[in-house]
């Protein structure tokens, strides 16, 4: 996989942990030696917005977002954030899907026919319950590392990899939780 | 040791390793990381935030007046705040190397217009240095101040959203000390007079030609050999987009892009029947070939001039080909926080049909639904003037019909000379400060109105109300933004008076007041009317459930500090969780 790039699209809510997500993985790159980019916007997106971020990594990158239909995985917090932003992923890419719903600022109820179409459009996703993981791995908070779990399986990098990549990320106090977490989403989202 | 950095960081890293001395800004996203990051040298480099980007600038001035390598650092808007100084600093150049670090913001992610600040080196006259990634951001911020102290010059160092916020690989290096320039008085240099400006610009000219001939052979400028059939000239992030976009293609890469290195491009255009020109907004690099009489190439014909560009729309833009279908989806947009302090008086001004000229800051939130609560929006500290000017416009009673709502940060960047002219000229404005003693949509910097300094020091802190009462603002006052009944008296007595009135709703971030959340609020089902008046707070914490009567979600309610939904709520069934599980 090192010759050509992978493209990891990340999306979800702001306060989701979507960027400490991708820090982890862009360390993993990095450590392996590639040249890795990493891209995400700050600011306005965080006041409970939509928030996205484009992690890139093999021998040369050059943008620093990924291009739409070349996403190898997309990675999604939120079901209706998967839907934006599916459009991102390749034929050949796979796409992992926590089935929260937030309901966006604005709105006073979660919009109807979101699943349908998500299975429409991405008709392999891999969707479960995130949250419920998380709250089983001890804290809600955990999203984050469920998910990475779910999407470790479809990259190149050996389960140790990843768990000490998030040791050296999470407040110290959580890396038993944020470890447990990332176990019950690598079962959760394996093939 | 190599690590991954974003633009910002490595600016930030830039500065350290080749021996700044003095660092100024003020907040602006995207900018506002690298002064973030210098404080982290703060042994090294003196750093501060300051009121404004002119007085940023000012000081930063000052401090190359004094010999020291020196960096001033701004969003693209804030650089307009910033222009009367520039225009002219660029004839007095000559002490301490001088960069003037330019932010902007292609796509506008946080701002209100697509500036392209590249026009601001050709206006001042001054060479422009423009990296593509955060390895090329440490690096070149060392060839500015060479560049700077070789020809006298400032800098202009152009950043890019994507580049200050995109994280890439970067071989840190160590620090180099560079000596400081012993001061001399030099008034021919450093007093603008007529006489002496009129000298100093023709001097400008000529410095301009000299680093005309340095960029044609700068190493900042480069040829990237490839497919001989295929040319492209870009600079910047639209570099790499380009390169994805043409993987093979030869580059003429530009990193001293102004002044010009017309005989180098000249030469480029030659070799190819077409090149292609990529760059992000303007057509700046475009109109320098142009009018060199360079014809054979392909620019803002093709190349969309508006928004951001990635690799997919250049390739489109040139080579045609289809956007992807997208779902419909729902937009999120961002808004004001739960348990945000500036939501009292939005939603007060809209039950009472208020109207508001507003400022720049994460109140502008206040105009989304069912807030409504702004009229008008502009630049930092316009609220008031255009406050007082409606009224000059409709009639002293329309100042009952429309308050200025205007952030601590921002009055204090550029609304205190508006206050001082509704002082002046007898204006009846009511003035609402929401104070919330933070620059908060930047991610929580210090200033004046705070106490604090950048570099962790405790300092005097601004007092609103003596400052109001000097202009002449005699009724000045402060409220507790979360009492949701002394704001609305508040603003009726203010709008009700003849006299101009200044407000301070005070109560602080959201976002910080997290760190010590209380036991969330929760709706008694029973009691709850269905009424929806809860619902108009525009809170992200409630909702509507199947039977249409309102629900808090307890992740996001902030709590006991907040509670403007349970003194809203006319039955009085929003209640501390606890009571309501009773």
């Amino acid at each position: 996989m090192e010759e050509r790039t992978t493209n990891v699209f990340i999306a979800g809510v702001g306060g989701q942990g979507i960027l400490l997500a991708s820090e982890i993985l862009s360390d993993m790159a990095l450590a392996k030696g590639l040249d890795v980019k990493k891209s995400e916007v700050h600011g306005m997106a965080q006041r409970g917005g939509s928030v996205v971020s484009h992690v890139r990594f093999g021998r040369k990158v050059h943008s620093p977002v990924i291009a739409e239909r070349e996403a190898d995985v997309l990675v999604s917090f939120e079901k209706m954030e998967a839907l934006r932003w599916v459009h991102y992923v390749s034929p050949e890419g796979t796409v992992v899907v926590n089935d929260q719903e937030i309901v966006p600022s604005g709105m006073e109820r979660y919009p109807d026919g979101i699943d349908e179409e998500l299975a429409k459009r991405a008709p392999g996703a891999h969707k479960f319950d995130a949250l419920k993981l998380a709250e089983e791995a001890g804290h809600a908070r955990a999203v984050n590392t469920v998910m990475l779990g779910a999407f470790s399986n479809y990259l190149n990098f050996t389960e140790d990899e990843w768990k000490s990549a998030i040791e050296k990320r999470v407040p110290p106090k959580t890396v038993d939780i944020n470890l447990k977490a990332f176990e019950l989403g690598r079962k959760a989202g394996a093939l | 040791m190599r690590v991954l950095l974003s633009g910002n960081e490595a600016a930030a890293r830039g500065c350290y390793e080749h021996g700044v001395k003095v660092a100024t800004a003020y907040p602006g996203t995207p900018s506002t990381e690298i002064l973030e990051n210098v404080v982290n040298y703060k042994d090294d480099i003196y750093c501060q935030w300051s009121p404004n980007e002119k007085v940023a600038f000012e000081v930063a001035m000052g401090a190359s007046f004094g010999g020291v390598r020196t960096i001033v650092t701004m969003k693209h808007v804030g650089l307009n705040v910033a222009a009367d100084p520039l225009m002219t600093s660029t004839s007095v150049g000559g002490d301490g190397g001088f960069v003037i670090v330019t932010a902007d913001d292609p796509g506008m992610h946080s701002s209100q217009n697509e500036q392209d600040n590249r026009y601001f080196a050709k206006f001042a006259k001054i060479p422009l240095v423009e990296p593509s990634d955060s390895q090329e951001t440490k690096d070149y911020i060392g060839a500015a101040f060479e560049i700077s102290e070789k020809f006298g010059t400032p800098v202009l160092f152009r950043l890019t959203t994507r580049l200050s916020h995109a994280k890439t690989p970067v071989e840190l290096g160590e620090r180099v000390e560079v000596e400081r320039k012993e001061y001399e008085k030099d008034i021919r240099r450093r007093v603008v007079i007529p006489a002496h400006a009129r000298r100093l610009h023709v001097e400008v000219e000529k410095r301009l030609l000299e680093i005309q001939k340095f960029a044609e052979t700068s190493p900042l400028n480069r040829v990237e050999e490839g497919n001989p059939k295929v040319g492209v000239i870009s600079s910047g992030i639209a570099y790499q987009y380009a390169r994805d976009a043409f993987p093979d293609a030869t580059f003429l890469k530009l990193g001293l892009s102004y002044p010009f290195p017309i005989e180098m491009a000249k030469k480029f255009c030659a070799r190819f029947e077409t090149v292609y020109i990529v760059e992000e907004n303007e057509p700046f690099i475009e109109e320098q070939l142009r009018y060199d009489g360079i014809t054979n190439i392909v620019g803002k014909e093709k190349v969309p001039l508006c928004g951001e560009l990635n690799q997919s729309i250049v390739s489109r833009s040139i080579d045609g080909g289809e956007e992807p279908d997208r779902a419909a989806v729902a937009p999120r947009p961002p808004v004001l926080c739960p348990g945000c302090p500036h939501r009292s008086t939005f939603f007060t001004l809209n039950r009472l049909g208020i109207g508001a000229t507003s400022d720049i800051g994460c109140y502008t939130l206040g105009v989304m639904p069912p807030l409504n609560g702004i009229d008008t929006t502009i630049c930092m500290g316009a609220s008031i003037g255009n406050a007082l000017g409606f009224e000059k416009a409709i009639g002293r009673d329309f100042a009952s019909k429309m308050v200025a709502v205007i952030g601590d940060s921002t009055f204090v960047h550029s609304g205190i000379t508006g206050l001082a002219d509704v002082a002046y000229n007898k204006g009846a404005t009511t003035v609402i400060i929401v104070d919330n003693s933070i620059t908060a949509m930047t991610g929580h910097q210090d200033h004046p109105g705070t106490g604090k300094t950048l570099m962790g020091e405790t300092t005097t802190k601004l007092d609103y109300i003596a400052l109001a009462k000097s202009l002449g603002v005699k009724d000045a006052r402060e409220i507790n933004a979360y009492d949701m009944a002394a704001v609305k008296a508040a603003i009726k007595e203010a709008v009700d008076s003849p006299e101009p009135t200044l407000l301070v709703m005070q109560g602080p971030c959201a976002l910080q007041v997290r760190k010590t959340w209380t036991e969330p609020m929760a709706i008694d089902a029973e009691e709850c009317v269905a009424c929806g008046l809860c619902l108009k707070l525009g809170c992200p914490a409630i909702s509507k459930d199947e039977n249409g009567k309102s629900t808090i979600n307890p992740l996001f309610c902030v709590g006991e500090i907040c509670q403007m939904c349970a003194q809203n709520c006319p039955v009085k069934c929003i209640k501390p969780t606890a009571k309501v599980a009773a």
